[in-house]
């Protein structure tokens, strides 16, 4: 009977437990996401925002939801129902299981395996899954063209995010998150990397689906891409999930190139500040120039979005990673583990 | 070289750049927002909003029923119909405007004799029914009564431009 508890009912609580330590204030950033994301929109086109609900509309995200909750779920006729209400979902719990290995501070990660970059891509790659279902199951064309457009768009800069990837693991020799964020101790990869830093920063925005790659929601041309049949709750998830994959998008940035839970100069002052503190700073900066681009930039043509993607990027981040090892062999800084 | 420069230009996203900091810019100006409900613009004096019948200050309505509103409205909006009163003078038994076709061009007041049908200052009038939008003489002679300060002061600040 000990064993029964000790082996399995304990680790279960406690595994409940972490995910939840994790889920909820993830949950509470994604709608004060939504919150700052109008109110960046706002203040660089001279509005003020939201700032009736609530001192400063600092309630706003909580009456959308409310409002979203209560609204009715239409499910179109023609739509396949099943495929319909599973692809929200898939989109969703993608966008939170990802979180499993992001490294809060020194040994604060819900897991901590060797494999977290790789990890890492297969879910984001997974993603496309959710959005491709939605499309094919609303049985709309817009919603169809959207998930098309949305599934090349985001295989196309997968590849040239994975060798901006390789680059950070030659540098840092492991692909444990954890280790790469303490490799970069005494200098954060943005530094050395920085055009990868600025490929991988680009490629976030494509992989997110957010401006100006949207082609995937296009306003102006496909009304809203592959979620314009949802309503509701399963509208909100598909909401809920791109806001997810923007902050763990946000997050892998911060442990890929600008030092993870670590301060910025390893000196008095910024030592005070504990980890989680300057992790969670780094991703509200990442995520404010999500914003920032959005609030500056038109939306890219189909065409040009592939020729960046495949023509630039790509090349690009191929020489870059032939150069950097290179010099890494050339100068003997590979790291030795 | 010039390839070299607009190499360097592309490569160092040096115009995508100006633009960041140009909206980073603009994020420290004021807001150019007016609060509406609680803030409000300013309006003209010509501003053309509800219509009002007016009245002389000694109660006696100044429209005298001439149908010239009636006549040039484009949008055929005004329906009147008249007799004459037990003391011999001219005036309206019924005076109609439908709100909702309504295209507020104005031309009403200015083909007006007597200065009796305006367009005053208000430009808050919904309802929730069309029916309520259909206005009758009573109702437009209650908004006369009710707008007329503004409407007096309106008319005696525009009078010089007339």
């Amino acid at each position: 009977m000990a064993s029964f508890w000790t082996g399995y009912v304990w680790p279960t609580v406690v595994t409940v437990g972490e995910v939840i330590a994790v889920v909820v204030p993830l949950l509470l950033a994604i709608a004060y996401l939504t919150y700052a994301e109008r109110k960046v929109l706002a203040f660089s086109q001279l509005r003020k925002g939201p700032n009736v609900v609530g001192p400063f509309g600092l309630l706003q995200p909580f009456a959308d939801g409310l409002k979203l909750l209560v609204k009715e779920t239409v499910v179109p006729s023609e739509a396949n129902r099943v495929v319909f209400v599973i692809a929200p979902l898939l989109s969703f719990t993608l966008s939170l299981v990802a979180w499993a290995v992001i490294p809060f501070d020194a040994g604060v990660v819900v897991s901590n395996i060797n494999v977290g970059v790789l990890y890492i891509f297969a879910i984001s790659s997974l993603g496309v899954y959710g959005i491709i279902l939605a499309g094919w199951a609303s049985n709309s064309r817009y919603a169809f063209l959207g998930a098309l457009r949305s599934a090349a768009q985001m295989v196309s800069y997968e590849v040239a995010t994975g060798f901006v990837l390789v680059t950070v693991l030659l540098c840092a020799g492991s692909l444990n998150l954890s280790e790469i964020v303490e490799a970069q101790s005494h200098v954060w990869f943005a530094i050395p990397l920085l055009p990868m830093f600025v490929i991988f920063f680009i490629s976030g925005l494509a992989e997110t689906n957010r401006a100006p790659f949207d082609l995937v929601e296009g306003e102006s041309e496909i009304v809203a891409g592959y979620f314009v049949e949802y309503s509701a709750m399963a509208f909100a998830l598909f909401y809920l999930g791109e806001y997810g994959n923007m902050i763990l998008m946000s997050a892998m940035t911060s442990v890929l190139f600008l030092g993870g839970w670590l301060a910025p100069f390893g000196v008095a002052p910024f030592i005070w500040v504990p980890g989680p503190i300057w992790f969670a700073l780094k991703i509200a900066f990442v995520l404010f120039c999500f914003l920032w681009v959005r609030a500056t930039f038109p939306r890219f043509r189909y065409d040009q979005l592939m020729r960046l993607g495949w023509k630039v990027f790509l090349p690009f981040s191929l020489i870059w990673l032939v150069l950097t090892s290179g010099v890494l062999v050339a100068a003997g800084w590979l790291p030795v583990r | 070289m010039a390839f070299l420069e607009r190499g360097a230009r592309s490569l160092l996203l040096s115009e995508l750049l100006s633009g960041l900091v140009l909206t980073l810019r603009y994020m420290f100006k004021r807001p150019a927002t007016v609060n509406y409900p609680f803030e409000r613009g300013p309006l003209s004096t010509r501003f053309r909003g509800e219509h009002a019948l007016r009245r002389y200050p000694n109660g006696e309505e100044r429209c005298i029923a001439c149908k010239l509103c009636e006549a040039i409205c484009p949008a055929l909006a005004i329906t009147i119909e008249a007799e004459p009163r037990e003391d011999g003078s001219r005036r309206t038994t019924r005076y109609d405007i439908d709100m909702t076709k309504c295209i507020y061009c104005g031309y009403c007041q200015e083909a007006c004799p007597v200065d009796a049908i305006v367009e005053g200052p208000n430009f808050e009038f919904a309802t929730e029914t069309h029916e309520e939008l259909l206005y009758d003489k009573e109702k437009l002679l209650a908004n006369g009564d009710r707008w007329e300060a503004e409407i007096a002061k309106n008319l005696a600040l525009d009078a010089p431009y007339r």
